[in-house]
C-alpha cells in the first residue's frame, strides 16, 4: 500500500492505492487491462466494474481484459463484502479511469495539435477536426500512468454513460456454460500434487497420537505432513490422497474436545454466558413512557446458519525454497490471507503472494482462507511441487466458521392506542466476524492446530461505522419516539462463527418488521399503512409503495392464503428493500411468490442487481424454511445435504423484483438487502394465512403445529 | 487392474481402472475433463451430473466398472462456443446464473430431460432438476433458460 497522501476527495479505494497504473494499463493489441482489488464471488461484479471502466475510458467493453486480484500488483482493498464493491471499487475505477482518459485527451492533443476539447474518443480511437487521429494505444508510450491520482477528475455525467446503466451480459458466464476452466478447482498447474488435512469429528478435540504405518503403504503417498496437532497427506492424485486420508483417520488419537450448547435451547444458551455489552443507539424524547399503557415483550431466534457452498473449499500452494511460497485462493481478501499467513509462517508478507481465482460462491467468510493455510502447510512436504488442497463435503459442513445464531429481544411500550411509545432491543449473540488479516492473531483454522498453536480467535463485531455485525439493522429506520438498542456479544465460542451475508442483519429486520407488524395488527392498520406512516425517508417510502404496487397490495382475503410484508435499508445505509411474501398452507407452508422492490442508487447493471436480489431473496427462503446448524452435545451432525438440506428447484418461490432507478446517486451494492426484509415478509405471511406469530427460525411443520395448538 | 472401454462425448476412451475409483475421479484426473464438479461425493448436490444415455447421473459416487460401454456425455461434449446447444445458448441470454459452480451439472440434467422430453412443463423442468442443489438462488433463471432451449429446440 502507498503511504502517499491524497486529496480528500479521493474514492476512498483509489486514496489507499493512488497509482493510476494499478488499476488501468493500456496493453498491446488494443485492449485495455482494469485491475481491481475486488473479486469475483458470483455476484457479477467483475462485469460491473468492466462496465464502469468502458463508459469512462470510450472503449468497447469487449477491449477489456479484467484482471484477478493479486497481491502481486493489484490494488489493495481490503476484502470484497459487505456490498461494498460497487461502491469502492467501482468509485475508484470511474475516477481513475475519467482521469486516465483525460491525461490521454492532453497527449493527443500535443500530438495532434488540436484542443482537447473538440477531441473525441470512440472505442478508443481520439480523433478531431481536419481528420485528425490517434488512439489509446499509439499513446501509450507517451503517456505514463505511474502517477498518484489527483483529486478533481471529472467521470461523466448520467445522461453521457452507454454501458453502465446498462444491462450487459456477464463477462464470465460463456466460460461457464462452455466448460472452459476458470474455478480453482478445475485449473491444474504443471506438476500438481493433491492434499487432504485431518480433522476430528468431535467438536474443538485436538490430535494427540497418529499412527502413520498403514498410511505409508498407501501408492502414490508423496507425504505425510504433521504439525502438532494439524495433519494431512500429500499425494501423486485425489483418490491416492483420499485414500492416504482414509488410513490416516484409523491410526489417529483425539483428545475430548469441548461441548457443545444444546441446540434446542440456543436462546438459553445465548443469554448465559459470559458477554460484552455496547449499547448501540439510544433515543430519547420528552413524552415517551409515562405515556405506556402496556409493554409487549417478545423474543426471536435465529439459529445457526451454514454458509454451505456448493464447491468444498480449495486452494494450491507451491513453495520456493523455505522462505518464500505462492498461494491460489478464493478468498474474498488476498492482502488479508497474505497477513495471516505471514503471521503463522513468521515470514515478511512480501514472501508470500496470494492470488484469486474463482471458486463458487460463499456468502461470506468460509473456509476458503483455512484451505489456504493447509495447502501452504501441506505444500511443505512437496519438494517445491504444488499442492491442491479440497475439503471433503463432511468438513465444510463442520468445520468452516458459521453464521452465528442470535436472540433477540424486544420490548415495545405501547400507549392506550397501541401506538409505540418505547422500544427497547436486546441482542444476544456471538460476534459476526471473525475474517483473516484484522487483528494480531490469525484467524485461520490450521493455525489452532500446529506444534505452537494460536487461540481460536472469538468473533467480534465491526464498529458501527462499518454497518455493525450482531447489533447490523438493528437501529429502527423508523421514527419512533424513544429508543434503546443494546449488543450482548458472547465472549466464549463453542461453535465457530464469523461473517454470514448481512451479518446479523437478516435477525434484527425479522425481529423489527414482525413486531412492528404484530403492533400493526393490533391496531387494525393495514402494515403497509402503518411502515410509512412511521417513516420519514422519502426512498424507504418508495420501495414500499412500488413493492405494494406491483404485488397489488393487499390482495383479497383468501382461506389458506396468507401475505405480508419486510422492509429495511441495509445497514441503514446502504440498498433499500421491501419485499411482499405470498404463502399458501395449512401447517406445512409453501411460499408461492416473492415481489421485491429495491432502491440501489444507479443500477450499474439492472439485470445484475435484480439476479443478486432473486437471489437473496430465494437463499433467505431456504433459511427461513429450512436451515439450522444441527449438532449434539460434541459434534456438528449436519454434515451432509441430507442433514443440513437447502431449498430445492421445486420449492423455490417465483420472485418479481423492480427496480426504482435512480442514476443520479451514488450505486450501492445489492447482495444482501433482501435477505432481512425477505425473512420478515414470510413470517408475516404466516400470521396472515394462519394466524399464529412466528418467532424462532427456521419455520418449519413442527414449529407451526406447536404454535396452533399452544394459540388454540 | 482391468481396461475399461466407454464412449466419451462420442469419441472411444479407455482407462485402466481400481475397483475404487470413480468416474469423476477419472473424468477430472487423468482425462482432465473438468465440466463435472466436485460437490459432495455422495450423489446429493448433481454439480458432478454426467449424462450416461439419456439419464442424468451423479459421476462422483459411479464405480468405474459400471461405466463400462456406456455413453457418456459431460459439458464438454454438448456444444462449443461456435456451435453452441440451444441450452447453452439460452443459459447466456437468460444470465442464468451467479457463481455458476452447480451449472454444468444442471445443464447436463436438462440436457437429459429435453431428450427425453422435448417440451417439458415448467414443473417437469424443476423436478428433472431437483437433484441439482444451486446455493446462489438461480433457480427461477435457470428453469426459464431451460424452458428457453426446449422452445427454440421445438421450433429448429
Amino acid at each position: 500500500m502507498s503511504s502517499a497522501s491524497p486529496a480528500p476527495t479521493l474514492p476512498v479505494s483509489l486514496a489507499a492505492n493512488p497509482k493510476l497504473s494499478s488499476w488501468v494499463k493500456l496493453i498491446g493489441d488494443g485492449r485495455v487491462a482494469i485491475s481491481p482489488g475486488k473479486v469475483e464471488i458470483g455476484q457479477g461484479i467483475v462485469t460491473a466494474l468492466a462496465q464502469i471502466a468502458a463508459d469512462e475510458l470510450d472503449v468497447d467493453i469487449g477491449r477489456i481484459d479484467m484482471i484477478r486480484a493479486s497481491t502481486a500488483a493489484s490494488p489493495n482493498e481490503g476484502v470484497t463484502s459487505g456490498s461494498l464493491s460497487v461502491q469502492q471499487s467501482g468509485r475508484a475505477l470511474r475516477h481513475a479511469c475519467a482521469e486516465v482518459r483525460q491525461r490521454f485527451l492532453v497527449a493527443a492533443s500535443e500530438r495532434l495539435g488540436v484542443d482537447a476539447s473538440l477531441l473525441e474518443i470512440e472505442d478508443g480511437a481520439i480523433s478531431g477536426p481536419g481528420n485528425v487521429r490517434t488512439s489509446y494505444w499509439e499513446l501509450a508510450s507517451d503517456v505514463s500512468l505511474d502517477h498518484d491520482a489527483i483529486a478533481g477528475a471529472t467521470a461523466k455525467i448520467v445522461t453521457k454513460r452507454t454501458v453502465a446503466g446498462h444491462s450487459v451480459q456477464r463477462v464470465d458466464i460463456p466460460d461457464k456454460v462452455f466448460a472452459r476452466p476458470r474455478f480453482i478447482h478445475d485449473c491444474p498447474l504443471p506438476d500438481l500434487l493433491h492434499g487432504r488435512v485431518l480433522r476430528p469429528d468431535i467438536s474443538g478435540a485436538r490430535l494427540i497420537a497418529l499412527d502413520e504405518t498403514a498410511t505409508r503403504t498407501v501408492p502414490g503417498l508423496i507425504a505425510i505432513v504433521r504439525d502438532g496437532g494439524f495433519s494431512g497427506v500429500v499425494a501423486d492424485s485425489e483418490a491416492a490422497a483420499e485414500a492416504a486420508l482414509k488410513a490416516l483417520r484409523k491410526g489417529a488419537a483425539w483428545s475430548a474436545g469441548e461441548p457443545l450448547p444444546d441446540e434446542d435451547d440456543l436462546a438459553g444458551f445465548l443469554k448465559s454466558q459470559p458477554i460484552e455489552t455496547t449499547v448501540i443507539d439510544l433515543r430519547t424524547t420528552a413524552a415517551t413512557t409515562e405515556n405506556s399503557a402496556r409493554t409487549l415483550r417478545r423474543q426471536y431466534i435465529r439459529p445457526y446458519i451454514a454458509h454451505a457452498s456448493i464447491a468444498p473449499s480449495c486452494a494450491m500452494a507451491q513453495w520456493a525454497g523455505d522462505d518464500r511460497v505462492h498461494v491460489w485462493t478464493h478468498s474474498q481478501g488476498v492482502y488479508l490471507l497474505r497477513a495471516d499467513l505471514a503471521t503463522v509462517l513468521k515470514l515478511p508478507a512480501e514472501n508470500i503472494v496470494v492470488e484469486h481465482m474463482e471458486g463458487a460462491g460463499c456468502y461470506g467468510h468460509n473456509a476458503a482462507d483455512d484451505v489456504a493455510l493447509d495447502a501452504v502447510l501441506l505444500a511443505k512436504g512437496a519438494g517445491g511441487r504444488p499442492v491442491r488442497v479440497q475439503w471433503s463435503r463432511h468438513d465444510e459442513m463442520s468445520h468452516a466458521p458459521f453464521g452465528a445464531a442470535m436472540a433477540i429481544e424486544i420490548e415495545a411500550d405501547l400507549d392506550a392506542d397501541n401506538e409505540i411509545v418505547g422500544w427497547r432491543h436486546a441482542i444476544w449473540s456471538n460476534g459476526h466476524a471473525a475474517r483473516p488479516g484484522r487483528a494480531a492473531q490469525p484467524a485461520l483454522l490450521a493455525a489452532t492446530e500446529i506444534t505452537t498453536p494460536w487461540p481460536r480467535m472469538i468473533s467480534t463485531n465491526p464498529p458501527a461505522a462499518s454497518g455493525g455485525g450482531g447489533d447490523r439493522n438493528s437501529v429502527p429506520l423508523y421514527d419512533l419516539p424513544a429508543w434503546t438498542v443494546t449488543s450482548h456479544r458472547l465472549l466464549i465460542m463453542p461453535v465457530r462463527t464469523s461473517a454470514l451475508r448481512t451479518l446479523g442483519g437478516q435477525g434484527n429486520v425479522f425481529a423489527i418488521e414482525s413486531l412492528l407488524d404484530e403492533i400493526a395488527a393490533l391496531r387494525g392498520e393495514d402494515p403497509i399503512a402503518f411502515r410509512l406512516r412511521h417513516l420519514r425517508d422519502e426512498r424507504a417510502k418508495e420501495v414500499i409503495r412500488a413493492a405494494a404496487r406491483r404485488a397489488q397490495w393487499k390482495p383479497q382475503k383468501q382461506s389458506g392464503i396468507g401475505h405480508g410484508v419486510g422492509f429495511a435499508r441495509y445497514k441503514n445505509t446502504g440498498a433499500y428493500c421491501a419485499a411482499i411474501a405470498e404463502i399458501e398452507g395449512t401447517d406445512d407452508i409453501r411460499v408461492k411468490r416473492l415481489t421485491l422492490a429495491v432502491d440501489v442508487g444507479e443500477a450499474i447493471n439492472p439485470d445484475g442487481v435484480i439476479n443478486q436480489i432473486e437471489g437473496g431473496a430465494i437463499q433467505a427462503t431456504s433459511w427461513v424454511l429450512k436451515e439450522r446448524v444441527r449438532f449434539d452435545r460434541t459434534r456438528i451432525t449436519s454434515t451432509s445435504w441430507t442433514d443440513y438440506p437447502i431449498l430445492t428447484f421445486s420449492e423455490v418461490p417465483a420472485v418479481d423484483v423492480e427496480i426504482v432507478q435512480r442514476p443520479e446517486i451514488e450505486p450501492v451494492g445489492a447482495g444482501e438487502a433482501a435477505h432481512g426484509p425477505v425473512t420478515a415478509a414470510i413470517a408475516n405471511a404466516v400470521y396472515d394465512c394462519l394466524g399464529v406469530r412466528m418467532r424462532d427460525l427456521p419455520i418449519t411443520r413442527d414449529k407451526i403445529i406447536a404454535a396452533i395448538e399452544l394459540a388454540s | 487392474m482391468p481396461t475399461i472401454q466407454f464412449q466419451l462425448n462420442g469419441t472411444a476412451a479407455a482407462v485402466d481402472a481400481g475397483p475404487d475409483q470413480t468416474l469423476l475421479d477419472v473424468l477430472r484426473g487423468r482425462l482432465g475433463v473438468t465440466s463435472p464438479h466436485f460437490g459432495c461425493g455422495a450423489g446429493e448436490c448433481g454439480a458432478c451430473h454426467v449424462m450416461v444415455g439419456d439419464h442424468a447421473m451423479a459421476s462422483c459416487d459411479m464405480p468405474m466398472w459400471s461405466v463400462a460401454d456406456k455413453d457418456i456425455v459431460t459439458v464438454e461434449g454438448l456444444g462449443t462456443a461456435e456451435q453452441p446447444h440451444p441450452l447453452q445458448r439460452a443459459f447466456i441470454a437468460e444470465q442464468a446464473m451467479q457463481c455458476g459452480y452447480c451449472v454444468s451439472g444442471i445443464l447436463i440434467s436438462a440436457a437429459a430431460l429435453l431428450k427425453r422430453n422435448p417440451s417439458p412443463t415448467e414443473a417437469e423442468v424443476r423436478t428433472a432438476l431437483d437433484r441439482n442443489l444451486c446455493r446462489c438462488g438461480s433457480h427461477n433463471r435457470i428453469v426459464r433458460a431451460v424452458l428457453r432451449a426446449a422452445s427454440e429446440m421445438a421450433r429448429s
